[in-house]
């Protein structure tokens, strides 16, 4: 069976759907994620959808499963690049992506991860002339 | 005009059922926003088919009204019917312990909306959608 890539940048995970996604592959993904998060400690999860045509209920249900599981295990979930089309269309339907925050591409999500688990970015680091080893588990 | 028709039997068939919807949307022209709509609830009724009647059939038409063309979906199944259309149809009702979103989101983003449901029968839900969204 397919798999979706997932990579581990610092303190995150970075999952790129490049497909649309059947549902087998997007449980497995759901599955991968968390057990990656816990076996890990990833402080957060960005998973980019730019190449997404269509969320439907069963689609923002799994994003949503990501992103409370994460939570619990104190990682925060950051959807990036939703299409315009896709935005419009999630609103209509009456979806609400519960506990996932949103935003506009990989760089900003980071950002965004990096402001909402209260971790320095490298440049941030390198500022304050800290050389600790890479340890986010206290 | 065309006119095709799919079997649905399992979750595999969604997928190019989606992108043949897409094709079809693609050739009239029809917006991308529009598009999405068309196809997201479509998905939403598919998955309703597989989950609650194991699977269905349904017809793809290209229609067209004065100067405007458009896409008309019916999905048919066989499965147990819906006792209660009007409360189906409520926003976060579901027997499926689900977000019971798919059948109201749907109606909002297509035109057209029609359900008809036989309990012990089936249900069939039809979707119109124009190319401009109205
Ligand atoms: N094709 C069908 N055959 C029989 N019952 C159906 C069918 N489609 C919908 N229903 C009934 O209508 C209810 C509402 O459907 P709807 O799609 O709105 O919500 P859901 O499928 O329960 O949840 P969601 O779509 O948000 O995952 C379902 O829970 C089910 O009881
Ligand atoms: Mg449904």
């Amino acid at each position: 069976m397919d798999r979706i890539p997932i990579l581990k940048m610092g303190p995150f995970l970075l999952v790129t759907i490049q497909v649309d996604l059947y549902d087998r592959l997007a449980l497995s993904l759901e599955n991968d994620l968390i057990n990656m998060v816990s076996k890990t400690g990833a402080r957060g999860v960005l998973i980019d959808i730019s190449a997404v045509n269509i969320v439907d209920s069963f689609m923002g249900r799994i994003l949503g499963n990501i992103a409370s599981m994460s939570r619990i295990m104190d990682a925060e979930t950051v959807v990036v690049g939703m299409q315009p089309a896709v935005a419009i269309t999630l609103v209509e339907l009456g979806l609400t992506l519960q506990g996932v925050h949103t935003a506009l591409n990989v760089e900003k999500g980071m950002d965004l991860l990096y402001d909402k688990s209260d971790l320095l970015t490298d440049e941030q680091n390198n500022q304050e002339d800290t050389e600790e080893p890479d340890d986010y588990n206290d | 005009m065309t006119k095709d028709t799919m079997q649905i039997v399992r979750e595999q068939d969604v997928v190019p059922f989606r992108n043949r919807v897409r094709e079809l949307a693609t050739k009239i022209g029809m917006s991308l926003v529009n598009q999405t709509k068309l196809i997201t609830a479509a998905s939403e009724l598919v998955r309703n088919m597989l989950k609650y009647a194991s699977g269905g059939k349904i017809t793809l038409e290209v229609i067209s009204k004065t100067g405007q063309s458009g896409i008309r979906l019916t999905f048919a199944d066989n499965g147990p019917g819906i006792e209660n259309i009007p409360q189906a149809m409520q926003d976060g009702f579901s027997t499926g312990r689900s977000l019971g979103l798919g059948l109201p989101g749907a109606k909002r983003l297509v035109n057209e909306f029609d359900i008809k449901s036989v309990v012990g029968q089936g249900t069939t839900v039809t979707v119109t959608h124009w190319k401009n969204g109205r």
